[in-house]
């Protein structure tokens, strides 16, 4: 059998935690090729049915990465987002998947290490916790990468 | 607007269980507002009972369908050309809707997949609060505007009890005292005298005393 390679995406907001990928990416900061970055204008525009979805469709962990508390450029999507991702676990909680492969991350525009970071670890999280229970009744899963 | 919430997973997925192609048909009108029942909550419950059934191995085809109105015929009436493609309807509108389902499709199945709570107001994005009982006889203009029936934990009539303490029920420190509510807004429209009179026994025959109720309106019935 293959090793696992999690599939991870990773919802970054413009004007913080996609900034800081850029930044990781100057600063040549490796992080794993598992995480899929989704750009979205603001880490509030991220529903809980993005975050379904993607476990859904066979990710195996899930991250919104907003920005600093307090900083969010449109003032309170970072705490909207914080706490659509909170339903989201306790959602995945009660249907025996998981809440902990969903979290919630904040960074600043200038934070690439952090962004690198967070990108491993939450990888290696989820390399821990094993493939998505979901993919017990897939016909085909995605390949991380 | 009619609240509800969304049942436990637990009891929506041994509602399903039984079945393999569920028609999830939700209601675009108080359920959406309350955020229960409305074309989000569709999908993510869908979604979330889709997760649950692809772990277990047994995956189910779940079609996703909001009805403008799951309280009216007219709108019912569009789920005809899908109905026949599934075993079962989980229906996210409030007991109305559910049972104009029933009685239109009699041979599907169909099951709620909220619990209807009460008519309430919006208090703050997020909070619901019930505002109305459908007592049948409204006499809120009596009550400066702050229902008794609805709003008191005892419906009296002529309150406050004395469990009210700094305008708050002995119910629960959360629950405003309704007749506080109601001297404090008679008092501000400098109608204090209004509060002297004594309200009569309400007939409760408009309420749930006669039975299930009905509105016919003779101009517009057929």
């Amino acid at each position: 059998m293959d090793a696992f390679e999690p599939v991870i995406v990773a919802f970054c907001c413009h004007y913080c935690a996609y900034t800081a990928a850029d930044m990781a990416g100057s600063k040549r900061l490796p992080y794993p090729a598992n995480v899929n970055i989704v750009r979205v204008p603001c880490s509030g525009k991220v529903d809980a049915i993005h975050v379904m979805r993607a476990l859904q469709r066979g990710a195996d962990g899930v991250y919104v990465a907003g920005c600093l508390e307090g900083d969010c450029h449109f003032k309170t999507g970072n705490t909207r987002a914080a706490k659509r991702v909170a339903y989201v676990r306790k959602l995945l909680d009660e249907i025996g998947i998981g809440g902990e492969r969903v979290e919630m991350f904040t960074m600043s525009a200038g934070m690439g290490e952090r962004f690198a970071r967070t990108a491993s670890d939450f990888t290696e999280k989820i390399r821990g916790l094993g493939p998505n229970p979901v993919k017990a009744g897939m016909k085909s899963t995605l390949s991380a990468g | 607007m009619i609240t509800a919430e969304r049942k436990p997973m637990e009891e929506l997925i041994e509602y399903v269980k039984p079945y393999r192609r569920i028609l999830l048909a939700g209601c675009n009108e108080c359920v959406t507002v309350c955020a229960a029942g409305g074309r989000k909550e569709v999908a993510k419950l869908s979604s979330a009972l889709q997760m649950y059934f692809m772990k277990e191995g047994t995956p189910i085809e779940i079609e996703e369908i909001t009805l403008e109105r799951q309280c009216d015929p007219e709108y019912v009436e569009e789920l005809l050309p899908h109905i026949d493609q599934f075993d079962a309807v989980l229906s996210m509108a409030c007991g109305c809707g559910v049972q104009e389902i029933a009685r239109r499709y009699k041979a599907k199945p169909v099951m709620p997949a909220v619990n209807t709570k009460f008519m309430g107001a919006s208090e703050q994005q997020g909070v619901w609060a019930e505002r109305c009982q459908g007592c049948g006889e409204c006499v809120l203009g009596l009550t400066a505007g702050v229902c008794p029936v609805a709003r008191c934990s005892k419906r009296l009539l002529n309150g406050p009890c004395g469990g009210s303490t700094g305008g708050k029920c002995e119910v629960s420190r959360e629950v405003d005292c309704a007749w506080q509510l109601i001297w404090d807004r008679l008092k501000a429209l400098g109608m204090s005298d209004r509060y002297e009179e004594n309200l009569p026994a309400k007939d409760w025959r408009t309420e749930r005393g006669s039975g299930p109720r009905k509105i016919v309106r003779e101009d517009l019935a057929p």
